[in-house]
């Protein structure tokens, strides 16, 4: 991989709401033990999951849309310097102004900064994953900077201090009246007769936004999509709250990761068919926002934006992981995830859960450390989120190449190997040869006295002990397979015959 | 035909009727079967586990019992080791620099079939009640594993075979499309969250009211089963193949146990 962005050729890695700050099993224990959760979000998957299915197959072009997006992406990624270079020209001529930011930190100082130049307290901000992942709320508070967020879910957890938990349904771990509690304690002015109806939470949130939006003088946002070829921003949204932001204030200040990139209008539009039919199950979304630079007496005059690397040269430069680059982040995966359903965002530790958080997490921050580390192990493997992925990312094949890469880097760090360490390579010597196997299998008699007469292993020593905590297992066969056929059939067949259907041999098994 | 089998790791040394019972079918239809001798494992427990340098010695190994011409195709009644062998085998070989072995394994890879594909696609079984003499007066469910489902498309192969088994009563499973929690080593690096999906995936088949569910991979099928079994239920686990191979004169039975015998019928 040539150097990229001036960057050295070791990999940068990024900072902020990226990390893990404890390991998923352990997260995921604490997050499982909540009932409520669990039930909100086994709805709430299952009602995105079967709009989506609805809708997608609504387009006999489907596959062909999902192999399109995917090669637009990997075109993107191989040639992203060129495009880059070629979307700041374009922006910077229409009015815009161009930074750059290798991380966190320094996109937060940027923008802290553009806010401090205004000589604002307040902004508004457009729902943002790229902010949520530098958070820049948080230091802006540090700042002495209120930041309002206008979405209604990110809204909602805003005001309930948590995080978010989905990407596209930032409050999807929360029901109604769980929001009614919320707002009446949290928002100012609040009518103290609300009830749980979303009719009449919506209207007390937009009560509460429609102030914000026409008193903040300066808005926040990600983007969905950049166009190269005019210089273009683009975000995509449902509420109207995001165009509100947009529009209203003086200065636009978008925080957007490089990888966002699109060459040209053209391809924006087989995305527009991808994006909202994989995320909320819609034909078409409500509200597309496009702009590019500056229309004198028309929206903000003061046009920035902050091109945020933050790991992304390190994701890029991981040749079987850089596709997790192509992500739009629309969420399909992890409503189809079996895990992200049972365990909810939270346990991911980072601003990007289920599937794609577990291979991004990782490409843009690291694998060294044990927290980061347990999360391409949080799968089942089971493939739902590959099919699901609308620019097709293989994120199994991801996962099984992020574990063998924190193997590999643990290989000859620890005093000691672990368990599974030893059992790996236990199990590679006994199963790389049929006669070993065909001798162990011989002990297979052992396992049925242990057993017992219920023929049941309920309790097994060491990590396996993770089995027996819900399931038993058979007691082995008497005689394997290998040793039956080596028996009855080759020695039958020296002795010149065969013997009968085999199902109706008596000698095998329990 | 001469059909090699794999019998795969698990099967061989957990489940040999499943193993007996491929044969079995496979004879039935006037095929010869063999046996590579060298075999053991598709490694794929290395592979998704991240131990790929570990995988390495597994992988030729089975590449070296299945690359002969003593067969025209090979079987293993498993999709996810399949899978394995269709998929991950070149990645592995690619990975420790051996493109002679990538190439080999290839080879292997396309002439392997999971049972169900070898019998719809290559053997032309469309009833397995009149090809197979498949008999077993049950109420089944039918969960199709993750790596059938969608590293082979095996589409409703299965449970079209399934379907034309005489006395056979097969109820649909709800969510049957969910994983079923195992993989691999996920059921104990993540134990919690394997044991919250298995949890929902056994709810599912008791409420079907099924004696056993079936379903073409042993792993998974023990999972379930074991679970099934803490949970003190009678509903047991049994692959397809003991289905298909089951017949009036021989029929498999039921005993509510995890493990399943041959013998006299139960009814």
């Amino acid at each position: 991989m040539s150097t990229f962005l001036g960057m050295p050729s070791l990999p940068v890695f990024g900072s902020g709401n990226l990390h893990a700050a404890e390991s998923f099993p352990k997260a995921a224990h604490r997050e499982l033990g909540n009932a409520q959760l669990r039930a909100n979000l086994g709805h709430a998957t299952h009602t995105i999951r079967d709009k989506r299915l609805q809708v997608v197959s609504e387009l006999p072009d489907w596959e062909q849309l999902r192999d399109a997006g995917s090669a637009i992406k990997e075109s993107v990624m191989a040639r992203l310097p060129e495009l880059l270079e070629q979307f700041e020209q374009n922006f910077t001529a229409r009015g815009g102004v161009i930074h750059w930011a290798r991380d966190a930190s320094e996109a937060n100082e940027i923008v802290a900064g553009l806010i401090r130049d205004t000589g604002e307290t307040e902004v508004v901000k457009v729902k943002s994953m790229a902010t949520q992942e530098i958070g820049l709320n948080e230091y802006l508070e540090e700042q002495g900077i209120a930041a309002f967020e206008t979405d209604l879910a990110e809204l909602i957890v805003q005001l309930d201090h948590d995080k978010p938990s989905h990407i596209l349904v930032p409050a999807i771990h929360k029901n109604r009246t769980e929001i009614r509690d919320i707002f009446l304690r949290e928002m100012p002015g609040a009518d103290p007769e609300l009830t749980d109806n979303p009719a009449v939470l919506a209207m007390a949130a937009r009560a509460h936004l429609r102030r914000k939006f026409l008193t903040a003088k300066v808005a926040v946002s990600g983007a969905n999509f950049a166009l190269a070829d005019s210089g273009t921003l683009a975000v995509v949204e449902s509420e109207g709250n995001g165009r509100m932001c947009l529009t209203l204030p003086e200065t636009l200040i978008t925080v957007m990761g490089v990888e966002k990139l699109l060459p040209s209008w053209q391809d924006l539009e087989v995305f527009m068919q991808l994006l909202p039919r994989s995320s909320t199950g819609e034909r078409m979304n409500p509200y597309t926002s496009l702009w590019t630079g500056v229309t004198e007496g028309d929206g903000p005059q003061n046009v920035h934006l902050v091109l945020l690397d933050n790991g992304r040269s390190a994701a890029l430069a991981d040749e079987m992981g850089r596709s997790a680059l192509h992500c739009i982040r629309c969420s399909a995966c992890m409503n189809v995830c079996p895990v992200y359903e049972r365990t909810g965002g939270h346990a991911y530790g980072s601003t990007y859960p289920g599937p794609i958080g577990a291979i991004l997490s990782p490409l843009l921050t690291g694998i060294e450390s044990e927290e980061n580390s347990s999360l391409p192990y949080a799968s089942s493997l089971c493939g739902a989120c590959y099919d699901a992925c609308p620019v097709k990312i293989n994120i199994p094949d991801i996962l099984v190449h992020l574990r063998s890469v924190d193997v590999d880097s643990q290989r000859g760090k620890k005093k000691l190997p672990s368990q599974m360490d030893v059992g790996m390579s236990a199990a590679s010597w006994a199963l790389s040869s049929g006669k070993r196997l065909g001798l162990l299998e011989r002990g297979l008699p052992l396992g049925r006295l242990a057993a017992g007469r219920d023929k049941k292993i309920k309790k097994l020593p060491g990590i396996a002990a993770g089995w027996t905590q819900s399931r038993d297992i058979p007691a082995p066969p008497a005689q394997s397979f290998r040793n039956w056929w080596a028996k009855e059939r080759q020695g039958a067949e020296q002795h010149g015959g065969k013997t009968q259907d085999t199902t109706q041999n008596e000698e095998t098994g329990a | 035909m001469r059909i090699a089998l794999f019998a795969t790791c698990i099967v061989d040394a957990m489940y040999p009727r499943t193993a007996q019972a491929t044969v079995s079918i496979l004879e039935r239809l006037g095929h010869e079967v063999v046996f590579p001798a060298g075999q053991a494992c598709c490694g794929q427990m290395h592979v998704n586990s991240g131990y790929l340098k570990e995988a390495v010695p597994v992988v030729a190994n089975h590449v070296d019992a299945f690359d002969t011409e003593e067969y025209d195709v090979a079987v293993a009644p498993s999709g996810s080791c399949v899978a394995s062998v269709k998929h991950q085998h070149p990645m592995v070989a690619r990975s420790c620099g051996d493109t002679a072995l990538e190439t080999r394994a290839a080879a292997v890879g396309a002439r392997t079939y999971e049972l169900s594909e070898l019998l719809v696609d290559v053997l032309g079984v469309t009833d397995a009640g009149a090809q197979l003499g498949s008999y077993f007066p049950h109420r089944v469910t039918y969960h199709p594993s993750c790596h059938g489902m969608r590293l082979l498309r095996l589409g409703d192969r299965q449970s079209r075979l399934l379907r034309t088994v005489a006395g056979i009563d097969l109820v649909d499973l709800p969510e049957a499309d969910q994983c079923c929690g195992f993989g691999g080593t996920f059921s104990i690096k993540n134990a919690d969250v394997s044991s919250a999906m298995l949890e929902d995936k056994a709810a599912n088949i008791r409420t079907t009211g099924a004696e056993l569910c079936t379903g073409g991979d042993a792993s998974c099928l023990m999972h379930i089963g074991g679970g099934l079994s803490r949970q003190g239920s009678n509903v047991t686990t049994l692959h397809l193949a003991e289905i298909l191979a089951s017949t009036m004169g021989a029929p498999a039975s039921v005993t509510g146990d995890v493990h399943v015998s041959t013998g006299k019928a139960t009814r």
